[in-house]
């Protein structure tokens, strides 16, 4: 095999918060492949590298470990790859360890482990510059003599700051490798392994590295008000108000103004072809089907800015320290907050943020409960039964009672999801302690181009992976909610008479008992595409043409106020606190979890909730006079 | 005396970590991240509910440990003074 058919492989190994991505986007640029390892929802993240000496390297950015001694799948799968065990991946040609030149006691502790491993390796000492900012001297020459690996120093956030780097690796992989052991090996990996490594770790820094204070000051100033019991809640509550309304507000006139353009190309489409089945697949289906997916990528965007930013700056760890103990009593941890609050706006940006919990319980726990977060798609439905069934008028003087309803509906979905936590903690089979043990790194004022690079990752995975499973979900119930077509001389709409139409006729015998008649049935099903949708199809169901979801509620206000009790419409209000019938929600569920079986729970205990909780409102509403 | 004990801003020298069972994964992990003998440690920070978690410093490193992660975490007797 010639030298050139085949690139080298770099792997950039180290500790969490090394600022190991940032080198790799500094070393990779935009040439970057973000996948997942086989079989597991672990990222994985290969770029490539072109030396100005005209090599080409695949460079591969491992999940960041503590130790190879691995304690969960990122670890796990990093100290495969590292020795060449992982099925599919070859082994790497050179290991680039990233080590915090601040925090070296820790990080060159795990350099002296992937020394052990006897491949081909350099110590990249990165954030160079803070270190000389606060003082830390770092002897590159004694470093590399006592290691006995080269050294180079990197910055990865300013250009040319891995020039260094790259000419190192160039000369190191031009002469044969001698692999060596550097420490005496040892049968076990027991306490003592650990506890020479960690003296030579010692022993290393006295003789290369002058530390005058164990901390940065400006980390200690932050941390005294921003961890403070009072103040830390209070800047957190302020963080939080300002993720939501971004999330909440400014990505509205972006998500009209997608709408308005998926109408108007469905309209131009629909008029320039010919009526029939073609013109209905493209305009209702596959149009509308698109615009559906891409309406989420303002609020993915804009909700993955900020947790970016939050990360990388150092804060994300800090809010969950703050909030571990509550959720934890829950059976949640402290970082499932963000995506439980993001869910508020969609569940889907959620779930896709809950891979900011390391821990797969702690993850899956948050992904579950997340969709009982009240999204802001449930509003247009709660707006018009609120409107046609709740009277408008105060409550002890100051209150709304319309207003207090729909505080009541809220309220409960974040109840409900509690609950939900609490008893699968109880539940789960897997009672052992799944440990905190959080660093929280040093603040770090984010670089806009590790902003940029992730954003666009985020996006291109929600467009990738789950715009392809709502697409053909859409087309799916396109074809259910249009055959077969109405007969010449029909008389109810067309709906009626489709597969959607006469299943939501079936689904009565189901429903009856919470209190659904068949026009709502039959509305559900084009509510699972999106559940606002719910409203315009029930102006469809009761032969009502309205332009818009707005235009369609006022004119069904009348309408369903005459037709519906009071219980069926209470029923209806609570059933869509659980509402599983999200294919959106649940494709996302399914790609970030990588299993049916999780997502068909989802849905399942999704469903029997809303089922038996309209079950009893209706019931007891019937008692009490309402039906 | 354990972490859990140890005063608010005051500095101590790790003793060793306690294994709770056998192959206690979270004893060692503690002392991979360095929790090991004759390190200095200091408790810099607490959770506003029940003082839960702990934020330490070891090292050059904050680490936020809940308090069942902290009890493993044996301190050396202190001489008097410090």
């Amino acid at each position: 095999m010639s030298a050139t058919a085949l690139p080298l492989r770099l792997a950039l190994v180290g500790n969490p918060n090394c600022g190991k991505t940032a080198l790799f986007n500094q070393l990779t640029g935009s040439r970057q492949k973000v996948a997942n390892y086989a079989g597991v929802t672990v990222e994985r993240k290969e770029g490539r590298l072109h030396s100005a000496s005209g090599r080409s390297y695949a460079v591969l950015d491992l999940p960041g470990a503590y130790s190879l001694n691995a304690a969960s799948l990122d670890e796990a799968i990093t100290r495969d790859l590292c020795r060449g065990f992982l099925p599919g991946e070859p082994a790497p040609d050179v290991l680039v360890c990233v080590v915090d030149a601040t925090n070296l006691r820790l990080h060159l502790r795990f350099a002296l482990e992937v020394r052990e491993l006897g491949k081909p390796m350099i110590l990249a000492v990165n954030m160079a510059d803070v270190a000389r900012r606060r003082g830390i001297t770092i002897d590159l020459a004694a470093l590399q003599r006592e290691l006995g690996v080269p050294v180079v120093e990197t910055v990865a956030v300013r250009r040319n700051g891995a020039r260094a780097l790259v000419e190192r690796i160039d000369r190191l992989v031009a002469k044969p490798h001698v692999p060596r052991t550097h420490l005496a090996e040892t049968a076990d990996h027991g306490a003592g392994t650990a506890q020479a490594l960690h003296e030579e770790t010692r022993r290393l820094l006295s003789a290369a590295v002058g530390m005058p204070t164990r901390t940065a000051r400006i980390d200690d100033a932050l941390d005294r008000w921003l961890l403070h019991p009072v103040f830390g809640l209070m800047a957190l509550a302020v963080v939080m108000f300002l993720i939501f309304q971004a999330v909440y507000a400014w990505a509205t006139p972006m998500m009209d103004a997608i709408d308005a353009a998926t109408a108007w190309l469905g309209a131009s489409v629909g008029a320039a072809l010919p009526q029939g089945p073609l013109n209905s697949l493209l305009v209702d289906g596959i149009i509308a089907g698109l615009g559906g997916v891409i309406v989420f990528l303002p609020q993915i965007l804009i909700l993955f800015a900020f947790i970016l930013a939050l990360e990388e700056s150092g804060y994300l760890p800090r809010a969950a320290f703050l909030l571990d103990r509550m959720m934890a009593s829950a059976g949640l941890s402290g970082r499932s907050f963000i995506p439980l609050l993001s869910s508020f706006a969609c569940a889907i940006p959620g779930i896709m943020a809950t891979r900011s919990i390391q821990d797969p319980r702690d993850r899956l726990a948050t992904i579950l409960v997340a969709p009982l977060m009240t999204c802001s798609a449930r509003l247009p439905v709660y707006a018009l039964l609120i409107g046609a069934f709740i009277p408008q008028r105060q409550v002890w003087g100051v209150f709304n009672q319309q207003g207090l309803v729909l505080f009541g509906l809220y309220f409960a979905g974040v109840v409900s999801a509690l609950m939900v936590s609490w008893v699968m903690k109880k539940w789960r089979r897997d009672k052992s302690e799944h440990p905190l043990l959080l660093e929280l790194p040093s603040y770090r004022i984010p670089h806009p181009r590790d902003l940029l690079i992730g954003l666009w990752e985020r996006a291109w995975i929600f467009l990738r992976r789950v715009g392809g499973i709502i697409l053909a979900l859409t087309i799916l119930l396109w074809f259910l909610l249009s055959f077969p077509g109405a007969p010449a001389d029909a008389t109810m709409p067309a709906i009626d008479y489709s597969f959607a139409g006469r299943i939501g006729h079936a689904m009565t015998a189901i429903f009856a008992p919470i209190g659904f008649n068949w026009q709502i049935c039959i509305a559900l099903i084009p509510g699972l595409a999106a559940r606002e949708v719910a409203v315009s199809s029930l102006a469809t169901v009761y032969a009502l043409s309205a332009a818009d979801d707005d235009a369609a509620a006022q004119a069904l206000t009348p309408l369903i106020s005459d037709g519906w009790s009071l219980a069926t419409a209470l029923s209806l209000l609570v059933w869509f606190i659980y509402a599983p019938m999200c294919i959106s929600t649940l494709a996302t569920i399914k790609r970030e979890t990588n299993s049916w079986k999780k997502m068909s729970f989802a849905t399942i205990y999704l469903f029997g909730l809303a089922y038996v909780a309209s079950f009893v409102t209706y019931q007891v509403a019937v008692l009490l006079g309402a039906g | 005396m354990t972490l859990t004990e140890l005063p608010h801003r005051t500095q101590a020298i790790v003793d060793s970590v306690l294994d709770l069972g056998e192959n206690d994964k979270i004893a060692r992990r503690l002392r991979e991240l360095g929790f090991v003998d004759g390190e200095q440690v200091e408790v810099v920070a607490k959770g506003p509910l029940g003082a839960e978690p702990l934020l330490v410093q070891v090292g050059f490193t904050r680490f936020a440990l809940r308090r069942s992660e902290a009890a493993r975490v044996r301190l050396r007797p202190t001489g008097g003074g410090t």
